[in-house]
C-alpha cells in the first residue's frame, strides 16, 4: 500500500504547487463535460476521469467545468473543448479511449479530431 | 445506471442546477439492519409542493430541453426494486434532501460502485462548491470536507489544481480502502452482503 494521504500531504503540496503557479501563462485551455442524467448514463464520469488523467500526466493546465442536458442527448458524451482565442468545439459520443487523441490533437496542438465532431460554434453565437 | 455513485453524480447536478452552493453526501450502510442508505442534501432553491408529488414522475422536469425528467424517477425505481423507495424533503428558498433507502442485501441493489470516481468530477468541475461527502459503515466514518481542504490549501491555489485533485484522489482512495477494512480495488471498495 502506498504511504497514506493525510493533511499533512497536503500541506507540503500545498508549498510545491505555490512555486509552480507563479509559471503559469496567461489565457486558459476550456473543457467542459456534459453532466446531465443522459451525459452520466452514457459514461460522461469515465470520460471525466479519463481527462484528468491525461491532463496531469502531460502537465497540462486546463480548466474543466461541467453542463446539464443540451438537448444532444442521443449524443453523449459531449465534451467541449476551447483554446483561448479559438473557436470551442462539441465532441460527440466521446468514450474514455478517445480521450487521448483529443488532447494530444486539440487541446496541446489546436488541430480539430474530425470524426468525433458535432458542432463547431462561431464567436457570433455564444 | 449501473453503480449508485452514478445515481449520486445525477442527484448532485440536480443541486447544482438549483444553485446549491453546498452539498452534503451521506452514505450509511447498516449491515445489521440489512440496510444502504444514500442521501444528499443541499442548500439550493427548493422545489415548490406541487412540484415535489411530481418529482418522482419520470414525466416531470425542470429542464428546458427536453421535457422528459429522469434521474429521480430513476433512482425511485431501482430503490423500490430493492425493497426500499425515495423520500424528498424540500422547502423552497431553503434546499432539498433527497434520501434513498435500499435493502442492503437485496440482489438487484447496484453497488456503490466507484465514489471516488464521481467526488472527483463534481469537485475538478465545481472547485468553489462546498462539499461534505460522509460515509458511515460498522461504526466507521470516512468524511471528506472541500472546506477544511481549501483551508489549509488558502486562497491561492483553487481545489481543481491538477496536483491538488491527484492528492484528492488518493486521500478518498485510502479513506475508502480503510472504511472497507481492505485494499482498494480499482477503484471499487468490495461490498459485503
Amino acid at each position: 500500500m502506498a504511504t497514506l494521504k493525510n493533511l499533512d500531504d497536503l500541506r507540503k503540496l500545498r508549498e510545491q504547487v505555490k512555486g509552480e503557479l507563479q509559471e503559469r501563462f496567461g489565457g486558459e485551455i476550456k473543457i467542459i463535460v456534459g453532466m446531465g442524467t443522459c451525459g452520466i448514463a452514457a459514461g460522461a464520469r469515465e470520460v471525466m476521469t479519463e481527462i484528468l488523467q491525461e491532463l496531469r500526466t502531460r502537465n497540462i493546465d486546463a480548466l474543466i467545468t461541467q453542463t446539464g442536458c443540451i438537448g444532444m442527448c442521443e449524443r453523449e458524451p459531449l465534451v467541449d473543448i476551447e483554446r483561448p482565442g479559438e473557436k470551442r468545439v462539441t465532441y460527440g459520443r466521446v468514450t474514455p479511449k478517445d480521450v487521448k487523441r483529443l488532447v494530444a490533437e486539440h487541446v496541446l496542438h489546436g488541430r480539430v479530431v474530425e470524426d468525433l465532431v458535432v458542432a463547431r460554434f462561431d464567436e457570433e453565437e455564444e | 445506471m449501473e453503480e449508485l455513485s452514478l445515481h449520486i453524480l445525477d442527484l448532485v447536478q440536480n443541486s447544482l442546477r438549483a444553485a446549491a452552493t453546498k452539498v452534503e453526501i451521506f452514505i450509511k450502510e447498516d449491515l445489521t439492519r440489512d440496510c444502504f442508505l444514500l442521501e444528499v442534501r443541499d442548500n439550493g432553491r427548493g422545489m415548490p409542493e406541487d412540484f415535489v408529488k411530481e418529482a418522482l414522475s419520470p414525466f416531470t422536469t425542470t429542464r428546458t430541453t427536453r421535457r422528459v425528467g429522469l434521474g429521480l424517477s430513476l433512482l425511485d425505481m431501482v430503490a423500490r426494486r430493492c425493497g426500499g423507495g425515495v423520500e424528498i424533503d424540500t422547502k423552497l428558498g431553503k434546499g432539498t434532501r433527497v434520501r434513498a433507502v435500499f435493502q442492503h442485501s437485496h440482489w438487484d441493489r447496484a453497488p456503490l460502485g466507484d465514489i471516488k470516481a464521481t467526488l472527483v468530477a463534481i469537485i475538478a468541475a465545481n472547485p468553489k462548491l462546498s462539499l461534505i461527502y460522509k460515509h458511515r459503515l460498522g461504526g466507521r466514518d470516512f468524511i471528506l470536507d472541500t472546506e477544511e481542504i481549501k483551508g489549509i490549501l488558502g486562497r491561492d491555489i483553487p481545489l481543481n489544481n491538477m496536483a491538488v485533485l491527484g492528492w484528492l484522489e488518493e486521500y478518498i482512495a485510502q479513506g475508502l480502502a480503510h472504511l472497507y477494512g481492505g485494499e482498494e480495488k480499482d477503484g471499487n471498495p468490495k461490498e459485503s452482503g
